[in-house]
Protein backbone atom coordinates (compact mmCIF):
# COMPACT_ATOMS: atom_id res chain seq x y z
CA UNK A 1 0.00 0.00 0.00
CA UNK A 2 1.15 3.26 -0.93
CA UNK A 3 0.94 5.06 2.39
CA UNK A 4 2.72 2.85 4.03
CA UNK A 5 6.13 3.17 1.85
CA UNK A 6 5.64 6.91 1.63
CA UNK A 7 7.29 9.77 3.87
CA UNK A 8 4.40 12.08 4.01
CA UNK A 9 1.90 8.98 3.72
CA UNK A 10 3.49 7.56 7.29
CA UNK A 11 3.65 10.48 8.46
CA UNK A 12 0.03 11.16 8.32
CA UNK A 13 -0.57 7.79 9.31
CA UNK A 14 1.71 9.04 12.67
CA UNK A 15 -0.70 12.23 13.08
CA UNK A 16 -3.83 10.51 12.87
CA UNK A 17 -3.23 7.86 14.79
CA UNK A 18 -1.59 10.03 17.16
CA UNK A 19 -4.37 12.24 17.03
CA UNK A 20 -6.85 9.45 18.00
CA UNK A 21 -4.80 8.24 20.84
CA UNK A 22 -4.95 11.89 22.07
CA UNK A 23 -8.32 11.29 22.05
CA UNK A 24 -7.85 7.96 24.56
CA UNK A 25 -6.20 9.46 27.11
CA UNK A 26 -8.79 12.32 27.09
CA UNK A 27 -11.61 9.76 27.90
CA UNK A 28 -9.43 7.85 29.94
CA UNK A 29 -8.32 11.00 32.22
CA UNK A 30 -11.79 11.85 32.38
CA UNK A 31 -12.45 8.76 33.35
CA UNK A 32 -9.99 8.81 35.73
CA UNK A 33 -10.63 12.39 37.38
CA UNK A 34 -14.04 10.85 38.94
CA UNK A 35 -11.40 9.80 41.66
CA UNK A 36 -11.70 13.30 42.90
CA UNK A 37 -15.50 13.36 42.84
CA UNK A 38 -15.01 10.46 45.66
CA UNK A 39 -15.14 6.78 46.07
CA UNK A 40 -18.18 6.33 45.24
CA UNK A 41 -17.77 8.07 41.87
CA UNK A 42 -14.83 5.88 39.81
CA UNK A 43 -16.51 2.99 41.32
CA UNK A 44 -20.02 3.15 39.56
CA UNK A 45 -17.59 4.09 36.46
CA UNK A 46 -15.34 1.33 36.71
CA UNK A 47 -18.76 -0.93 36.93
CA UNK A 48 -20.31 0.99 34.10
CA UNK A 49 -17.42 0.49 31.95
CA UNK A 50 -16.91 -2.98 32.73
CA UNK A 51 -21.05 -3.82 31.61
CA UNK A 52 -20.34 -2.53 28.01
CA UNK A 53 -19.07 -6.07 27.24
CA UNK A 54 -18.07 -6.64 23.88
CA UNK A 55 -18.07 -2.46 22.87
CA UNK A 56 -14.90 -2.60 25.71
CA UNK A 57 -13.33 -5.03 23.44
CA UNK A 58 -14.19 -3.76 20.26
CA UNK A 59 -12.67 -0.33 22.10
CA UNK A 60 -9.35 -2.42 23.19
CA UNK A 61 -8.97 -3.89 19.85
CA UNK A 62 -9.05 -0.68 17.83
CA UNK A 63 -6.42 0.71 20.56
CA UNK A 64 -3.89 -1.94 19.73
CA UNK A 65 -4.20 -1.29 16.14
CA UNK A 66 -3.19 2.30 16.91
CA UNK A 67 -0.77 1.88 19.06
CA UNK A 68 0.58 -0.74 16.94
CA UNK A 69 0.74 1.21 13.72
CA UNK A 70 2.14 4.19 15.85
CA UNK A 71 5.18 2.48 17.62
CA UNK A 72 6.00 0.49 14.56
CA UNK A 73 6.28 3.60 12.22
CA UNK A 74 7.47 5.53 14.99
CA UNK A 75 10.46 2.93 15.33
CA UNK A 76 10.52 2.86 11.79
CA UNK A 77 10.82 6.78 11.13
CA UNK A 78 14.06 7.13 13.74
CA UNK A 79 15.91 4.10 12.07
CA UNK A 80 15.30 6.08 9.09
CA UNK A 81 16.04 9.32 10.05
CA UNK A 82 19.50 8.25 11.62
CA UNK A 83 20.60 6.46 8.67
CA UNK A 84 20.11 9.15 6.77
CA UNK A 85 22.68 11.25 8.82
CA UNK A 86 25.34 8.52 10.15
CA UNK A 87 27.95 11.60 10.70
CA UNK A 88 27.84 14.04 13.10
CA UNK A 89 29.10 17.45 13.57
CA UNK A 90 32.03 17.95 15.39
CA UNK A 91 29.90 21.27 17.04
CA UNK A 92 26.59 21.55 16.48
CA UNK A 93 23.87 24.07 17.32
CA UNK A 94 20.10 23.89 17.33
CA UNK A 95 18.30 26.69 17.75
CA UNK A 96 14.40 25.86 16.79
CA UNK A 97 13.74 22.28 17.76
CA UNK A 98 13.67 20.79 21.71
CA UNK A 99 14.20 18.28 23.82
CA UNK A 100 10.86 16.99 23.56
CA UNK A 101 11.34 16.77 19.84
CA UNK A 102 14.47 15.20 19.54
CA UNK A 103 13.57 12.59 22.58
CA UNK A 104 9.89 11.42 20.80
CA UNK A 105 11.52 7.37 20.49
CA UNK A 106 12.81 7.90 24.14
CA UNK A 107 9.43 9.42 25.52
CA UNK A 108 7.46 7.27 23.29
CA UNK A 109 9.36 3.32 24.43
CA UNK A 110 9.14 5.16 28.37
CA UNK A 111 4.94 5.29 27.57
CA UNK A 112 4.92 1.59 26.20
CA UNK A 113 6.65 0.02 28.90
CA UNK A 114 4.74 1.97 31.25
CA UNK A 115 1.59 0.73 28.82
CA UNK A 116 2.37 -2.90 30.21
CA UNK A 117 3.12 -2.26 33.71
CA UNK A 118 0.09 -0.13 33.69
CA UNK A 119 -2.17 -2.97 32.31
CA UNK A 120 -0.37 -5.84 34.54
CA UNK A 121 -1.11 -3.63 37.47
CA UNK A 122 -4.84 -2.15 37.38
CA UNK A 123 -6.06 -4.21 34.35
CA UNK A 124 -4.27 -8.18 35.12
CA UNK A 125 -3.69 -7.55 38.63
CA UNK A 126 -0.62 -9.11 38.48
CA UNK A 127 1.69 -6.37 40.43
CA UNK A 128 1.34 -5.00 43.36
CA UNK A 129 -0.80 -7.12 44.42
CA UNK A 130 -1.16 -6.56 48.07
CA UNK A 131 -2.82 -3.48 46.88
CA UNK A 132 -5.00 -4.25 43.96
CA UNK A 133 -6.48 -7.05 45.65
CA UNK A 134 -8.74 -4.06 47.34
CA UNK A 135 -10.95 -4.61 44.20
CA UNK A 136 -12.11 -7.93 45.10
CA UNK A 137 -14.22 -6.85 47.65
CA UNK A 138 -17.45 -5.10 47.07
CA UNK A 139 -18.40 -1.63 48.06
CA UNK A 140 -22.46 -1.33 47.84
CA UNK A 141 -21.98 -3.95 45.66
CA UNK A 142 -19.85 -2.86 43.41
CA UNK A 143 -15.77 -3.92 43.09
CA UNK A 144 -13.68 -1.22 45.01
CA UNK A 145 -11.92 0.10 42.55
CA UNK A 146 -10.87 3.28 44.43
CA UNK A 147 -9.31 1.22 47.27
CA UNK A 148 -7.18 -0.65 44.67
CA UNK A 149 -5.95 2.97 43.50
CA UNK A 150 -5.77 4.91 46.66
CA UNK A 151 -3.59 1.74 48.25
CA UNK A 152 -1.63 1.25 45.14
CA UNK A 153 -0.32 5.00 45.21
CA UNK A 154 0.30 4.94 48.90
CA UNK A 155 3.38 3.35 47.85
CA UNK A 156 6.05 5.71 46.89
CA UNK A 157 7.69 3.36 44.10
CA UNK A 158 4.43 2.59 42.19
CA UNK A 159 3.47 6.49 42.43
CA UNK A 160 7.17 7.93 41.16
CA UNK A 161 6.64 5.36 38.58
CA UNK A 162 3.13 6.59 37.35
CA UNK A 163 4.59 10.27 37.68
CA UNK A 164 7.88 9.60 35.39
CA UNK A 165 5.64 7.90 32.85
CA UNK A 166 3.05 11.18 32.67
CA UNK A 167 6.17 13.51 32.76
CA UNK A 168 7.43 11.54 29.61
CA UNK A 169 3.70 11.65 28.49
CA UNK A 170 4.01 15.18 28.38
CA UNK A 171 7.19 15.65 27.02
CA UNK A 172 5.56 13.19 24.15
CA UNK A 173 2.57 15.53 23.59
CA UNK A 174 4.25 18.95 23.53
CA UNK A 175 5.87 17.85 20.37
CA UNK A 176 3.42 16.07 19.16
CA UNK A 177 0.24 18.05 19.49
CA UNK A 178 1.78 20.68 17.53
CA UNK A 179 3.34 18.64 15.12
CA UNK A 180 -0.45 16.56 14.21
CA UNK A 181 -1.35 20.19 13.01
CA UNK A 182 1.41 20.35 10.98
CA UNK A 183 1.31 17.39 9.32
CA UNK A 184 -2.27 18.42 8.45
CA UNK A 185 -1.52 21.07 6.81
CA UNK A 186 -3.17 23.68 8.96
CA UNK A 187 -0.40 25.93 9.50
CA UNK A 188 0.60 28.77 7.79
CA UNK A 189 3.19 31.33 8.59
CA UNK A 190 1.38 33.51 11.30
CA UNK A 191 -0.18 30.38 12.81
CA UNK A 192 3.18 28.57 13.73
CA UNK A 193 4.38 30.17 16.86
CA UNK A 194 0.98 30.14 18.47
CA UNK A 195 0.21 26.24 17.64
CA UNK A 196 3.85 25.79 19.09
CA UNK A 197 2.86 27.29 22.12
CA UNK A 198 -1.07 25.96 23.04
CA UNK A 199 -0.02 22.61 21.79
CA UNK A 200 2.70 22.81 24.89
CA UNK A 201 0.04 24.30 27.29
CA UNK A 202 -2.34 21.48 26.28
CA UNK A 203 0.68 18.77 26.93
CA UNK A 204 1.14 20.29 30.56
CA UNK A 205 -2.86 20.28 30.91
CA UNK A 206 -2.54 16.74 30.70
CA UNK A 207 0.60 15.67 32.43
CA UNK A 208 -0.33 17.58 35.30
CA UNK A 209 -3.85 16.67 35.15
CA UNK A 210 -2.57 12.96 34.77
CA UNK A 211 0.10 13.08 37.59
CA UNK A 212 -2.60 14.91 40.17
CA UNK A 213 -3.66 11.24 40.74
CA UNK A 214 -0.60 9.73 42.29
CA UNK A 215 -0.18 12.98 44.03
CA UNK A 216 -2.66 13.11 45.42
CA UNK A 217 -2.88 9.65 47.08
CA UNK A 218 0.79 10.04 47.90
CA UNK A 219 0.18 13.62 49.74
CA UNK A 220 -2.77 12.01 51.40
CA UNK A 221 -4.75 15.12 49.78
CA UNK A 222 -7.43 11.97 48.72
CA UNK A 223 -7.97 9.17 51.79
CA UNK A 224 -9.12 6.23 51.73
CA UNK B 1 42.52 39.63 13.48
CA UNK B 2 43.49 36.45 14.10
CA UNK B 3 41.94 33.36 14.27
CA UNK B 4 42.21 29.73 14.85
CA UNK B 5 40.46 27.83 12.13
CA UNK B 6 39.39 23.90 13.13
CA UNK B 7 38.55 22.30 9.01
CA UNK B 8 37.49 19.61 7.86
CA UNK B 9 40.37 17.93 6.12
CA UNK B 10 39.26 14.97 3.99
CA UNK B 11 41.64 13.66 0.90
CA UNK B 12 38.52 11.90 -1.36
CA UNK B 13 35.02 10.64 -0.98
CA UNK B 14 36.47 7.26 0.26
CA UNK B 15 39.00 8.69 2.58
CA UNK B 16 38.29 9.48 6.19
CA UNK B 17 38.64 12.79 7.48
CA UNK B 18 39.61 14.63 10.07
CA UNK B 19 39.56 18.10 11.70
CA UNK B 20 43.01 20.35 11.04
CA UNK B 21 43.97 23.60 12.66
CA UNK B 22 44.98 26.67 11.04
CA UNK B 23 46.19 30.48 11.56
CA UNK B 24 44.08 33.10 9.90
CA UNK B 25 46.37 35.76 10.32
CA UNK B 26 45.35 39.57 9.66
CA UNK B 27 42.27 39.43 8.78
CA UNK B 28 40.20 42.49 7.82
CA UNK B 29 36.64 42.45 9.23
CA UNK B 30 35.41 43.59 5.74
CA UNK B 31 36.48 40.78 3.94
CA UNK B 32 34.09 38.12 3.32
CA UNK B 33 34.33 34.57 5.12
CA UNK B 34 34.91 32.54 1.90
CA UNK B 35 37.75 35.59 1.07
CA UNK B 36 39.13 35.18 4.48
CA UNK B 37 39.79 31.49 3.29
CA UNK B 38 40.97 32.47 0.17
CA UNK B 39 43.51 34.21 1.93
CA UNK B 40 44.66 30.70 3.82
CA UNK B 41 44.72 28.92 0.92
CA UNK B 42 47.40 31.53 -0.44
CA UNK B 43 48.93 30.55 2.42
CA UNK B 44 48.71 27.11 2.25
CA UNK B 45 49.65 27.06 -1.72
CA UNK B 46 53.03 28.88 -0.65
CA UNK B 47 54.11 26.12 2.38
CA UNK B 48 53.51 23.47 -0.61
CA UNK B 49 50.41 22.36 1.21
CA UNK B 50 47.18 21.01 -0.35
CA UNK B 51 44.46 24.18 -0.41
CA UNK B 52 41.47 23.63 1.41
CA UNK B 53 38.53 22.73 -1.17
CA UNK B 54 35.33 24.57 -1.20
CA UNK B 55 32.35 25.10 -3.28
CA UNK B 56 31.17 28.51 -4.14
CA UNK B 57 30.67 30.16 -7.11
CA UNK B 58 28.32 33.91 -7.40
CA UNK B 59 29.56 35.38 -4.30
CA UNK B 60 26.95 37.46 -3.83
CA UNK B 61 24.01 34.71 -2.05
CA UNK B 62 22.32 34.01 -4.80
CA UNK B 63 23.92 30.51 -6.76
CA UNK B 64 23.48 28.50 -3.64
CA UNK B 65 27.15 26.29 -3.88
CA UNK B 66 28.86 27.62 -0.69
CA UNK B 67 27.78 25.10 1.79
CA UNK B 68 29.67 25.36 5.57
CA UNK B 69 28.72 24.41 8.83
CA UNK B 70 30.28 27.07 10.60
CA UNK B 71 30.40 26.96 14.72
CA UNK B 72 27.47 24.14 14.31
CA UNK B 73 25.63 26.11 12.12
CA UNK B 74 24.87 25.66 8.13
CA UNK B 75 25.96 29.08 6.65
CA UNK B 76 27.38 30.64 10.14
CA UNK B 77 23.84 30.91 11.29
CA UNK B 78 23.55 34.68 10.80
CA UNK B 79 19.91 35.43 9.28
CA UNK B 80 19.49 34.91 5.64
CA UNK B 81 23.16 34.64 4.69
CA UNK B 82 25.17 32.60 3.10
CA UNK B 83 28.53 31.83 3.63
CA UNK B 84 29.87 34.37 0.69
CA UNK B 85 27.68 36.79 2.23
CA UNK B 86 28.72 36.54 5.68
CA UNK B 87 31.37 38.80 6.71
CA UNK B 88 34.44 38.56 9.06
CA UNK B 89 33.28 41.60 11.60
CA UNK B 90 30.74 39.24 12.95
CA UNK B 91 33.83 37.48 14.93
CA UNK B 92 35.74 38.65 17.15
CA UNK B 93 40.05 38.43 17.88
CA UNK B 94 41.15 35.36 18.47
CA UNK B 95 37.65 33.75 17.86
CA UNK B 96 37.85 29.96 17.19
CA UNK B 97 36.00 28.97 14.31
CA UNK B 98 34.71 25.30 13.52
CA UNK B 99 33.97 24.52 9.77
CA UNK B 100 32.46 21.52 8.37
CA UNK B 101 30.97 20.18 5.25
CA UNK B 102 26.82 19.65 5.24
CA UNK B 103 26.60 15.97 6.65
CA UNK B 104 24.22 14.04 5.21
CA UNK B 105 24.28 10.51 3.97
CA UNK B 106 22.71 12.06 0.48
CA UNK B 107 25.31 14.28 0.81
CA UNK B 108 28.28 12.35 0.40
CA UNK B 109 31.32 14.16 0.95
CA UNK B 110 33.87 14.99 -2.29
CA UNK B 111 36.44 16.75 -0.85
CA UNK B 112 37.27 18.83 2.26
CA UNK B 113 34.46 21.05 2.46
CA UNK B 114 32.76 19.88 -0.96
CA UNK B 115 30.03 17.73 -0.78
CA UNK B 116 27.58 15.87 -3.52
CA UNK B 117 24.14 17.84 -3.66
CA UNK B 118 23.00 16.36 -7.03
CA UNK B 119 20.56 14.25 -4.99
CA UNK B 120 18.98 17.64 -4.60
CA UNK B 121 18.46 18.08 -8.90
CA UNK B 122 17.58 14.25 -8.40
CA UNK B 123 14.22 15.59 -6.03
CA UNK B 124 13.35 18.10 -8.67
CA UNK B 125 13.82 16.39 -11.81
CA UNK B 126 11.11 13.66 -10.41
CA UNK B 127 9.02 16.45 -10.27
CA UNK B 128 8.61 16.15 -14.36
CA UNK B 129 7.11 18.92 -16.37
CA UNK B 130 4.75 21.60 -15.83
CA UNK B 131 2.20 22.07 -18.41
CA UNK B 132 2.82 25.40 -20.75
CA UNK B 133 2.55 27.03 -23.98
CA UNK B 134 5.53 26.99 -26.33
CA UNK B 135 5.95 29.01 -29.38
CA UNK B 136 5.34 32.29 -29.78
CA UNK B 137 5.50 34.61 -26.29
CA UNK B 138 1.95 34.73 -24.61
CA UNK B 139 0.26 37.61 -24.28
CA UNK B 140 1.61 39.75 -21.17
CA UNK B 141 -1.90 39.75 -19.53
CA UNK B 142 -3.08 36.28 -20.77
CA UNK B 143 -2.49 34.00 -18.12
CA UNK B 144 -3.63 35.99 -15.07
CA UNK B 145 -1.75 35.43 -11.68
CA UNK B 146 -3.29 36.88 -8.42
CA UNK B 147 -0.90 38.86 -6.61
CA UNK B 148 -1.00 37.38 -3.44
CA UNK B 149 -0.39 33.80 -5.24
CA UNK B 150 1.78 35.46 -6.68
CA UNK B 151 3.97 36.60 -3.96
CA UNK B 152 3.49 33.22 -2.27
CA UNK B 153 5.52 31.41 -5.09
CA UNK B 154 8.18 33.75 -5.30
CA UNK B 155 8.33 33.56 -1.52
CA UNK B 156 8.59 29.74 -2.09
CA UNK B 157 10.88 30.25 -5.40
CA UNK B 158 13.54 32.37 -3.06
CA UNK B 159 15.06 28.88 -2.54
CA UNK B 160 18.27 28.31 -3.84
CA UNK B 161 18.52 25.01 -3.34
CA UNK B 162 21.92 25.25 -1.40
CA UNK B 163 21.16 22.25 1.04
CA UNK B 164 21.41 24.01 4.51
CA UNK B 165 17.96 22.99 5.35
CA UNK B 166 19.16 19.26 4.82
CA UNK B 167 22.92 20.10 6.56
CA UNK B 168 20.73 21.32 9.63
CA UNK B 169 18.25 19.10 9.73
CA UNK B 170 18.76 15.89 12.95
CA UNK B 171 16.82 13.73 10.33
CA UNK B 172 18.82 14.74 7.32
CA UNK B 173 15.70 15.87 5.70
CA UNK B 174 15.03 17.44 2.21
CA UNK B 175 11.80 18.50 3.44
CA UNK B 176 11.85 21.71 3.43
CA UNK B 177 13.53 22.17 -0.21
CA UNK B 178 10.80 19.98 -1.54
CA UNK B 179 8.19 22.07 0.43
CA UNK B 180 9.39 25.00 -1.72
CA UNK B 181 9.71 23.57 -5.05
CA UNK B 182 6.32 21.62 -4.33
CA UNK B 183 4.21 24.79 -3.15
CA UNK B 184 5.70 27.43 -5.89
CA UNK B 185 4.35 25.18 -8.10
CA UNK B 186 1.54 23.84 -6.87
CA UNK B 187 0.16 27.39 -6.68
CA UNK B 188 0.95 28.99 -10.16
CA UNK B 189 -1.18 27.93 -13.28
CA UNK B 190 1.88 26.31 -14.97
CA UNK B 191 2.26 23.92 -12.45
CA UNK B 192 -1.19 23.13 -10.98
CA UNK B 193 -2.15 20.82 -13.52
CA UNK B 194 0.79 18.39 -12.25
CA UNK B 195 0.38 18.89 -8.69
CA UNK B 196 -1.12 15.56 -7.20
CA UNK B 197 1.60 13.55 -8.96
CA UNK B 198 4.36 16.16 -8.66
CA UNK B 199 4.03 16.23 -4.80
CA UNK B 200 4.25 12.20 -4.82
CA UNK B 201 6.91 11.50 -6.74
CA UNK B 202 9.06 14.07 -5.23
CA UNK B 203 8.34 12.68 -1.76
CA UNK B 204 9.42 10.25 -2.92
CA UNK B 205 12.18 10.82 -4.12
CA UNK B 206 13.27 12.34 -0.95
CA UNK B 207 13.26 8.80 0.73
CA UNK B 208 15.03 6.98 -2.15
CA UNK B 209 17.74 9.25 -2.82
CA UNK B 210 18.62 8.78 1.51
CA UNK B 211 17.20 11.96 2.67
CA UNK B 212 15.41 11.46 6.19
CA UNK B 213 11.89 12.14 6.90
CA UNK B 214 10.48 15.42 8.38
CA UNK B 215 9.69 15.30 12.54
CA UNK B 216 8.95 19.01 12.59
CA UNK B 217 11.95 20.11 14.28
CA UNK B 218 11.73 22.87 11.98
CA UNK B 219 15.15 23.35 12.67
CA UNK B 220 15.62 23.68 8.68
CA UNK B 221 13.89 27.39 8.79
CA UNK B 222 16.50 28.63 10.95
CA UNK B 223 19.21 26.98 8.93
CA UNK B 224 17.49 28.67 5.71
CA UNK B 225 20.07 31.80 3.97
CA UNK B 226 16.70 32.42 2.30
CA UNK B 227 14.15 32.65 5.28
CA UNK B 228 11.54 29.70 3.32
CA UNK B 229 9.25 29.40 5.97
CA UNK B 230 7.95 25.88 7.13
CA UNK B 231 4.58 26.87 6.18
CA UNK B 232 5.70 25.51 3.06
CA UNK B 233 5.86 22.19 4.28
CA UNK B 234 2.39 22.42 5.81
CA UNK B 235 1.25 23.46 2.43
CA UNK B 236 3.47 20.23 0.76
CA UNK B 237 1.25 18.06 3.56
CA UNK B 238 -1.86 19.32 2.23
CA UNK B 239 -1.00 19.33 -1.42
CA UNK B 240 -0.47 15.45 -0.52
CA UNK B 241 -3.50 14.69 1.77
CA UNK B 242 -5.23 16.54 -1.41
CA UNK B 243 -3.75 14.29 -3.81
CA UNK B 244 -5.11 10.85 -2.14
CA UNK B 245 -8.60 11.86 -2.96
Amino acid sequence: MYLLTSSVGRKQLMAVTGLLLVGFITVHLLGNLSIFAGSEAINIYAEKLKSLGPVVWIFRLVMLVLFLVHITFGIQLTLENSAASPETYAIKQRTKTTFAAESMIYTGLIILAFLFYHLLHFTFHLVQTDAVDAVHTLVNGRPDVFSMVAKSFNSAFVSIVYIISMAALFLHLSHGLQSLVQTFGFNNGTSQDKVIGIGKLVAIFYGLAYIAIPLAFLFHIVKI
Amino acid sequence: MNLTLHVWRQKGPKAKGKLETYQATNVSEDESFLEMLDEVNEELIKAGKDPIAFDHDCREGICGMCSQVINGKPHGGQERTTVCQLHMRSFADGDEIFIEPWRAKAFPVQKDLIADRSTLETIMQAGGFTSCHTGGVPDGNALLVPKPVADYAMDAAECIGCGACVAGCPNSSAMLYTSAKVAQLAVLPQGKGEAKARVKSMTDALLDEGFGNCTNHYECQDACPKGINVKFIAKLNREYIKSLV
